[in-house]
């Protein structure tokens, strides 16, 4: 007895230690996603987010107070730049809108499953795990709004990490939710460098820093290169931007180093954006009929600007059907039409597209499909049959898919035709 | 006035009330989980740990101390998505060795707090990661410059929050 009075604290020590490390080892055996939450968490959570979100609160109102109505120092000034800003940012939208629409007809015929974002939550980040060897952080929303783990964290630059915890779902909890960051150790994001193409997986380090890892040794990767998500890891959407290559050295096993800067400041998180639906749908082209890759290539090619002679009828702007400035799918008929004269300009033409070339003026052919009918027939044989309808008055409405490619069987047309560098935005009436 | 002899010197044991001894580790945990999300360079300290050193160097009680020292370590383990036990072995183990110091020497002078602090944090630190590392298996890297830079920072701060507590603490 004297013993254990005299080793008392040890032993006591030795025997919380041995409890701990117990209760450690049977946790680090069962961890799995499925695992409920621990009530010490729904505690800890309970008694800390509360002062969490309140200071956030005051904090949040008293800089809304000062920015919103005190400090407008500039701001007439910033209104004006912003202003000149949207008017090139809609000139801008403009040729994205069309490259984009490109795009989508390109995805549709290899029939690509596209994902996009259907709808997020605003959350307010009211929290931090409190230890540089768990970088998570806590957001105002939980259960209660819908939030459920796995879902991906994003802000405006980049993305942020994924739901791990959701607490709320009892009435008693907070509803509150832990996201754990991309520079965590335990994290794993599928991503791929932007013009690469190279996929790997981007994790985080003990120190703080953001990994991609998986990417052969053999392979070149420059510096300043563009991170985005690859999809792959079934959390995040395809093409989310993650960050910018900074380091690229040999690692370990064959597969290079590559140190990313994150693309949003971790450091620095206030309100991020909840991913809570992705919706996956076919591409469908937004035009109708069909449409194949040579006929998308064909309307960049140049085109011809509207004949201003008044005798030639449908060779107006307005009633051409196509003439002058015309889609390139809609100016094909005129080919036909002017050739054969047997249909008037501005009616649209169905039926095949290889009877629409031979005959030249035979009405017929889909209207994208002949325009590749007659790039291909004028080019390699059919001299007379072009010759003779793209050298008639009409011909001088021909459009850009056909005069382009028939330059060799038609000399006069070519001497029309004003090859502009970028057409498509610009000549296709809206 | 409860008296404790070692050494034949006399050394005062202090006690902290039942709102303190509850606030003061909650507000700790607070503070560490909200302050470094505004200035995120106050990652480096650990308030949670200089209050359990203020706490032991106190009250001098060994078995008082480690169990103060696991109950913050687990509420702050509790606030990671780690398994709980990681800072509350490593507390539990400061706990008790501040309370068994405290007994042997002067700890209320700031020259003997800060040395202490430095040790403690250090401590910490590697009880930390060994049983990250060889229980958890988490990916850890050590570096004698950062933990001793860290060190020094806890203990300029350590040397204001015994301060504060100063303030708070009864005699027995």
């Amino acid at each position: 007895m004297d013993v254990l009075g005299r080793y008392r604290n040890l032993i006591v020590l030795v025997t919380v230690l041995f409890a701990q490390v117990l209760g450690l080892a049977v946790q680090v055996k069962r961890t799995s996603d499925s695992e409920p939450t621990r009530l010490i968490r729904v505690w800890a959570v309970g008694a800390v987010t509360p002062f969490e979100e309140g200071l956030h609160w005051l904090q949040t109102s008293t800089s809304g107070i000062w920015h919103n109505y005190l400090y407008l120092r500039g701001v007439r000034a910033e209104n004006r730049d912003l202003k000149q800003q949207l008017q090139q940012m809609r000139l801008e939208q403009v040729r994205v809108s069309q490259d984009a629409e490109q795009a989508h007809r390109l995805q549709a015929l290899l029939e690509f499953k596209e994902q996009f974002i259907s709808q997020t939550m605003a959350a307010q980040v009211i929290g931090w795990s409190g230890s540089e060897q768990s970088r998570s952080i806590y957001i105002d929303k939980g259960a209660r709004e819908g939030i459920k783990p796995d879902m991906a964290v994003i802000t405006k630059d980049g993305i942020v990490g994924k739901v791990l915890q959701v607490f709320g779902s009892n009435p008693l909890e907070r509803s509150v939710s832990q996201v754990l960051l991309i520079n965590d150790q335990t994290s794993g994001v599928g991503a791929i460098l932007d013009q690469a193409r190279l996929q790997g997986i981007l994790r985080g380090t003990p120190s703080g820093d953001v990994v991609l890892e998986k990417v052969m040794s053999d392979e070149t990767v420059p510096v300043g290169e563009t991170v985005l998500t690859s999809g792959g890891d079934g959390i995040f959407p395809k093409g989310l931007p993650v960050g910018k290559v900074t380091k690229v050295s040999a690692g370990s096993e064959l597969f290079l180093n590559i140190r990313v800067r994150p693309a949003a400041n971790l450091n620095r998180l206030e309100e991020v954006l909840v991913v809570t639906k992705i919706d996956e749908r076919q591409a469908e082209p937004e035009q109708a009929g069909p449409m194949r890759a040579v006929d998308i290539l064909a309307e960049r090619l140049p085109t011809v600007p509207p004949k201003q002679d008044a005798s030639t009828p449908g060779a107006d702007k307005t009633t051409a059907g196509g003439a002058g400035a015309v889609t390139p799918n809609a100016a094909v008929p005129n080919v036909g039409a002017a050739s054969g004269g047997a249909a008037s300009p501005g009616v649209p033409i169905t039926g095949t597209p290889q009877a629409a070339v031979p005959g030249g003026g035979v009405a017929s052919g889909t209207v994208p499909s002949a325009a590749t009918a007659v790039v291909k027939k004028a080019s390699a044989s059919a001299p007379s049959s072009a010759a003779s309808g793209i050298g008639s008055t009409a011909a001088a409405a021909t459009t850009r898919p056909a005069t382009a490619v028939t330059k060799p069987a038609t000399k006069p047309v070519q001497s029309t035709v004003t090859p502009k560098p970028q057409p498509a935005s610009q000549d296709t009436p809206q | 006035m409860a008296i404790t002899y070692t050494s034949g010197e006399q050394v005062e044991v202090y006690r902290f009330s039942l709102p303190a001894t509850i606030l003061i580790p909650l507000a700790a945990i607070f503070l560490q989980a909200w302050l470094p999300l505004r200035f995120p360079i106050l990652k480096i300290f650990d308030l949670p740990l200089l209050v359990v050193i203020g706490f032991a160097t106190a009250r001098r009680n060994p078995l008082a101390g480690l169990f103060t020292g696991g109950l913050i370590g687990i509420l702050q383990d509790a606030l990671t998505h780690q398994p709980i036990g990681l800072y509350g072995i490593s507390k539990t183990v400061v706990g008790f060795g501040a309370s068994s110091l405290g007994i042997k020497v002067d700890v209320e002078n700031p020259g003997a707090r800060f040395l202490l602090t430095i040790l403690f944090y250090v401590v910490h630190e590697i009880v930390f990661f060994i049983i990250a590392r060889g229980l958890v298996g988490l990916r850890m890297e050590w570096s004698w410059p950062h933990e001793i830079g860290s060190g020094v920072a806890n203990a300029v701060l350590g040397i204001a929050v015994y301060a504060l507590l100063d303030r708070v603490k009864q005699r027995t």
